[in-house]
């Protein structure tokens, strides 16, 4: 009994504060914590205050461009590791725990150094051939995040391979399917749930990420950026709104995604 | 693992394979890893930046930042340890103790949390912890200048409520696939439920929380954003450091040497905890499967 009341107890504790989040989001009045009753005007505000939508629309671009080519590279990689032993398969097992291991912000902090040092040493001969000259945008931010969800990608995609039943692959080759065939009919659909995590997962990562982006994203401003910022200021109800429409987005998706997969689950 | 069919193997296709993950480990982390090491013997440029040098006062004023490692080194491994004692009981609760029924809802309602932005959730405690928050609320019971906000104590609440589901899962997988039969026998053999605990439950259920130990470390460890809220610029991290070096005073050298220091000090610690916990043969086992 007493487990029951210490489980409530954690649960409140992990939903007050998004619960706060939420009430303020429709306070009428501006100052955190200082209730002047009921209102929806902050989300007007927020969805038609042109930095923020164009905080989101940067985000939304940079987690999708991210999560794909994060997982495509991942995918690949993880079948290519599976074909491969010895030395240079320790290699990328080393990388793939240091790519992980790796705090965000050393992150953030080489791959900014790299990149000035390109920079730095290629924009000279770009002016001289009057092309624009490299400098940090969106492709610089997505470029760290895919670092980073890259890895674990492998590892979601290669505890799937470990776990897949050779035997199906095997009857696929003894019946001559080309090694193409065999993966696109057999490997590739026992991979999908994995795929799919893979792809979520690293939207949400990378959606979320402030402090790489913080280093990589030159005068861009992702919804995180934006976020962080507007705490030190002194926030506005909007950042609330916004937070909470990202939330029930997300959530409408998760059942959505639930209703979707389960006629397959339930054929299979 | 069984081998694929030599007719799937071609060198050429594994090379192309991994080619690409190849190029991004190289260009976007070895490389700038090594930069990094460099510029961490260098001097800082006049106007900030890096010059080429080779000196090793970059090391040698890694006290200048002590505090950092200090608040870093003890609050990491403290918030770790906060984090495994509050979730452990949830993640028993929810392995042994709920109905089958309620089990998944309960456990994705741990993880739903995640999709709300971390940063708008530590404001959140901001609001609770600051002055028109808790302390007001003591106020009235008497309890005054009690102040959390911006102590080390916001900054451990932060680190168990951040990452709390992380330690959760692990612990509670590890504790799904315990064999309830070896309840039945420890008690069966006069154990009361304390000492079944103590000699069967947690010595079974210690790869989950080594494992959830281990991710929350890494991430408290390297944290920037916790501290720079809940801690309001008095109790900072490494990370915190990190961004005022590189950002603001612009001394990257120095800034690189804070890094390699902390990037080297993740991976001995990692190494010894995985020696500790390998030398383990029961949790090693059990760890691996």
């Amino acid at each position: 009994m007493s487990m029951r009341l210490y489980a409530v107890f954690i649960y409140i504790f992990l939903y007050a504060p998004i619960a706060l989040i939420a009430f303020f989001s429709f306070n009428a009045g501006r100052y955190a914590m200082d209730w002047q009753g009921f209102s929806l005007d902050w989300y007007g505000k927020a969805f038609t205050n042109p930095i923020i939508t164009k905080a989101l629309v940067t985000s939304l671009i940079i987690a999708g461009c991210t999560s794909v080519i994060a997982t495509t590279v991942g995918t690949l990689c993880a079948l290519g590791l599976e074909r491969m032993r010895g030395s240079l398969r320790q290699l990328f097992d080393a990388l793939i725990y240091i790519a992980i291991m790796v705090p965000g912000v050393v992150i953030g902090i080489s791959t900014l150094i790299a990149f000035v040092t390109v920079f730095d040493a290629v924009n000279p001969a770009l002016e001289a051939i009057g092309m624009a000259r490299l400098q940090m945008g969106l492709w610089t931010v997505i470029a760290a995040h895919v670092l980073f969800n890259l890895a674990v990608v492998v590892l979601i995609i290669r505890a799937r391979l470990a776990g897949m039943d050779r035997s199906l692959v095997e009857a696929s080759e003894d019946l001559y399917a080309t090694p193409f065939a065999t993966f696109r009919q057999v490997v590739l659909p026992a991979l999908m749930p994995s795929i799919l995590a893979g792809l979520l997962l690293s939207f949400t990562f990378s959606f979320e990420d402030f402090i790489i982006a913080f280093f990589v994203a030159g005068p861009n401003t992702t919804l995180p950026i934006y976020v962080f910022s507007s705490i030190r200021r002194g926030v506005t109800p909007e950042i609330n709104a916004i937070g909470t429409t990202v939330l029930l987005t997300s959530l409408a998706l998760l059942v959505l995604a639930q209703f979707l997969l389960r006629p397959s689950a339930k054929a299979r | 693992m069984p081998q694929l069919a030599p007719i799937s193997r071609s060198k050429t296709v594994t090379a192309l394979l991994v080619a690409p993950a190849g190029l991004f480990f190289f260009f976007l982390l070895v490389l700038p890893l090594i930069v990094v090491v460099i510029y961490s013997f260098g001097a800082r440029a006049d106007a900030g930046g890096y010059a080429p040098a080779f000196t090793l006062d970059n090391y040698a004023n890694l006290p200048a930042r002590g505090q950092a490692f200090f608040n870093t080194l003890t609050l990491a491994p403290l918030g770790t340890l906060l984090t495994a004692l509050f979730a452990y009981p949830l993640a028993y609760f929810l392995a042994v103790k709920a109905s089958p029924k309620s089990r998944t809802l309960l456990l994705v309602l741990v993880i739903v949390p995640f999709w709300t932005s971390q940063l708008l959730r530590y404001y959140a405690w901001i609001m609770i912890l600051g002055s028109k928050g808790i302390p007001s609320w003591l106020a009235y019971l008497g309890i005054s200048d009690l102040r959390i906000i911006n102590t080390p104590w916001a900054v451990l609440i932060g680190a168990v409520y951040g990452f709390l589901p992380l330690m959760v899962l692990p612990i509670y997988v590890s504790l799904e696939k315990l064999d309830k039969r070896l309840l039945e026998a420890s008690a069966d053999l006069g154990a009361n439920s304390w000492r079944s605990f103590l000699q069967v439950t947690l010595p079974l259920s210690l790869p989950g929380v080594a494992t959830g130990s281990m991710l929350v470390f890494i991430l408290l460890m390297g944290e920037y954003i916790l501290p720079q809220l809940l801690g309001g610029g008095k109790v900072f991290f490494i990370g915190n450091a990190l961004v005022d070096l590189f950002l603001q005073s612009r001394n990257w050298p120095f800034g690189a040497a804070v890094s390699t220091a902390l990037v080297a000090i993740m991976f001995v610690t990692i190494v010894i905890y995985m020696r500790f916990v390998l030398s383990r043969g029961d949790v090693r086992r059990a760890a691996l499967v």
